[in-house]
């Protein structure tokens, strides 16, 4: 399949060059910075489930923060680079080369995310979680990073400036998280819509809580599919620029 | 092997090409000429299908560009002016995935990777990280790229473009070789390039197809020119020749003391008539010759053409 190959070669770009490290670096200790001085040091006694619900509150932030910086340049540098020129003349579809850029942005974002893992395990050393907190926790996480990495994508491919993608794909996210602010001031059934809309509290919550429910994961999968689809169409119309 | 019909191109209210059609045939190289702005990118880039024509049709293979977009890009290699490298990438790395990019089976990328570094005359840098080649063999990694596949059609814009003499006549020989089995287009700024290297010219100018043919046959369409240099005055020489019955244009030409030289236009070419009769009137003919740059003239005079 043609979207791995395009995959594949992103992937290897990111780990070749210096910037993913950079943004993986600096994520991880900022997180790190605010897990023990906001999830692990606070002064009242809590459960150990409260602490882990903390945890992936600051871990789906972070995760979102990456989406964001890594996608930035993944269609907007191959266009600046003219190797865009490569894949549009390839038999991949449009809709290929959006699945192999997102394929290998959440990639690295697995990866920025496993190595994470070592903050829950210190909560699981100093208290007791279930273990199927811990994973559903972990899929509401890559759940809203695809979500925002489909957003960074969009924003990618409709800039060829990495740093106007990165504005565009930063505002439209926090646009989506602060939806829910919106439902408390507006009456349904906007204010239903408006809930429903927010990428964040309705949505990520209970995967917080280690719930998994199916209107979370279908509400994700139809975002992430709306705006790669978006992107898709995006491609599709430069070819009557 | 490549038929285009009635290519028309808007951008917006401006007409980038309209109804431009010419066909290619296999082995044939086909040099599309014209001024900055004269439609040639847009040509090129409808046939390498990264923009879509507002009317007409390209069919390259039996494939129609519309009806399938996707099959017709596999028949298509396209280098542009600036070739599209990864440059963190090894030759072959990245040979290995602009075919699997085109849709190559992964044994058959690994076969044809040997074959297309000879093409390309790239023999000795396939280890070698693209970054650090030179502009000429970065152009033929971009030709490798483009002929990684085996397609039908091979479209080059300003291949030479940016190289040094001897890379230039290293290319001209990689794009020669190119032709079999195959057309090739090619877009130059370098009209003598066109000449050196095209079987047949396209021209286009302000977005219309003014002329195409072979360089022969479009010297045919204007006017038959010599360069004449003789002993004795450049008065003497220009006044017989724009006296004489044949001759429709003279331009002097600087030359050497108690030389004349003038290029000479003629309606029909009946050049052997007028040195027989530059003889006849006296002259003592020291060198009779094509004016250097032919196509130039046959350009301009296109372009003036149309424009008037």
């Amino acid at each position: 399949m043609t979207a791995l190959t395009i995959a594949r070669r992103d992937l290897a770009a990111y780990l070749h060059g210096y910037s993913a490290y950079i943004i993986i670096a600096a994520i991880l200790f900022l997180q790190g910075l605010m897990f023990n001085a906001w999830v692990l040091g606070a002064s009242s006694a809590r459960y150990s489930h409260e602490v882990l619900e903390q945890f992936f509150y600051l871990d789906g932030g972070f995760a979102m923060a990456a989406a964001i910086l890594l996608t930035m340049r993944s269609i907007a540098e191959e266009r600046a680079n003219g190797t865009e020129v490569l894949l549009r003349t390839s038999t991949a579809s449009d809709g290929q080369i959006v699945l192999g850029k997102w394929l290998a942005a959440m990639a690295m974002i697995a990866i920025l995310t496993a190595l994470t893992i070592y903050m829950p395990a210190l909560i699981m050393v100093n208290g007791k979680v279930a273990l199927a907190h811990v994973v559903v926790g972990y899929v509401g996480v890559l759940c809203l990073a695809g979500a925002t990495t489909a957003i960074g994508v969009l924003g990618s491919a409709m800039f060829r400036f990495q740093l106007a993608a990165g504005i565009f794909s930063t505002v439209l996210t926090i646009t989506l998280v602060v939806m829910w602010i919106l439902s408390e001031i507006t009456d349904p059934p906007f204010a239903d819509l408006a809930s429903y809309m927010a990428i964040w509290n309705m949505h990520f919550t209970p995967f917080q809580e280690g719930r998994l429910t199916l209107s979370s994961l279908v509400y994700y999968s139809t975002v992430t599919t709306a705006f790669l689809y978006l992107a898709t169409r995006i491609l599709e119309a430069r070819r009557w620029e | 092997m490549v038929e285009v019909a009635g290519l028309t191109r808007f951008y917006g209210d401006f007409s980038a090409l309209s109804d431009v059609s010419f066909g290619i045939a296999e082995g044939e190289i086909v040099g599309l000429l014209g001024l900055n702005g004269a439609g040639k990118s847009t040509t090129l880039k409808i046939l390498a299908g990264t923009l879509t024509p507002s009317r007409g049709s390209v069919t390259i293979a039996g494939v129609d560009a519309r009806a399938n977009p996707e099959a017709l890009r596999s028949r298509i290699g396209y280098l542009p002016e600036e070739p599209p490298l990864y440059r963190d990438m090894t030759v072959t790395a990245y040979l290995r995935h602009a075919g699997r990019l085109k849709g190559m089976p992964a044994a058959r990328v690994e076969s044809r990777i040997p074959e297309v570094v000879r093409l390309a005359d790239l023999e000795g840098r396939e280890e070698q990280v693209i970054g650090t080649l030179s502009h000429g063999y970065k152009k033929r990694v971009g030709i490798a790229q483009a002929i990684i596949h085996d397609p039908k059609l091979v479209i080059l814009d300003e291949p030479i473009s940016g190289l040094d003499p001897a890379q230039i006549v290293e290319m001209r020989r990689v794009i020669r070789g190119l032709a079999t089995g195959r057309a090739v287009i090619l877009s130059s700024h370098i009209l003598g390039e066109i000449s050196q290297t095209c079987d047949r010219i396209v021209v286009i100018h302000d977005g219309k197809l003014v002329a195409q043919g072979t360089e022969a046959e479009l010297h045919q369409g204007g006017s038959h020119k010599l360069v004449v240099t003789t002993r004795g005055e450049p008065e003497r020489l220009t006044s017989w020749l724009e006296a004489h019955s044949l001759v429709t244009g003279v331009r002097r030409l600087d030359a050497e003391e108690g030389l004349a030289s003038a290029v000479v236009s003629m309606t029909t070419d009946e050049r052997e008539r007028l040195i027989a009769d530059l003889v006849g009137a006296g002259f003592a003919i020291r060198l009779v010759e094509d004016p250097e740059d032919e196509l130039e003239e046959i350009f301009l005079a296109l372009t003036k053409q149309e424009a008037t």
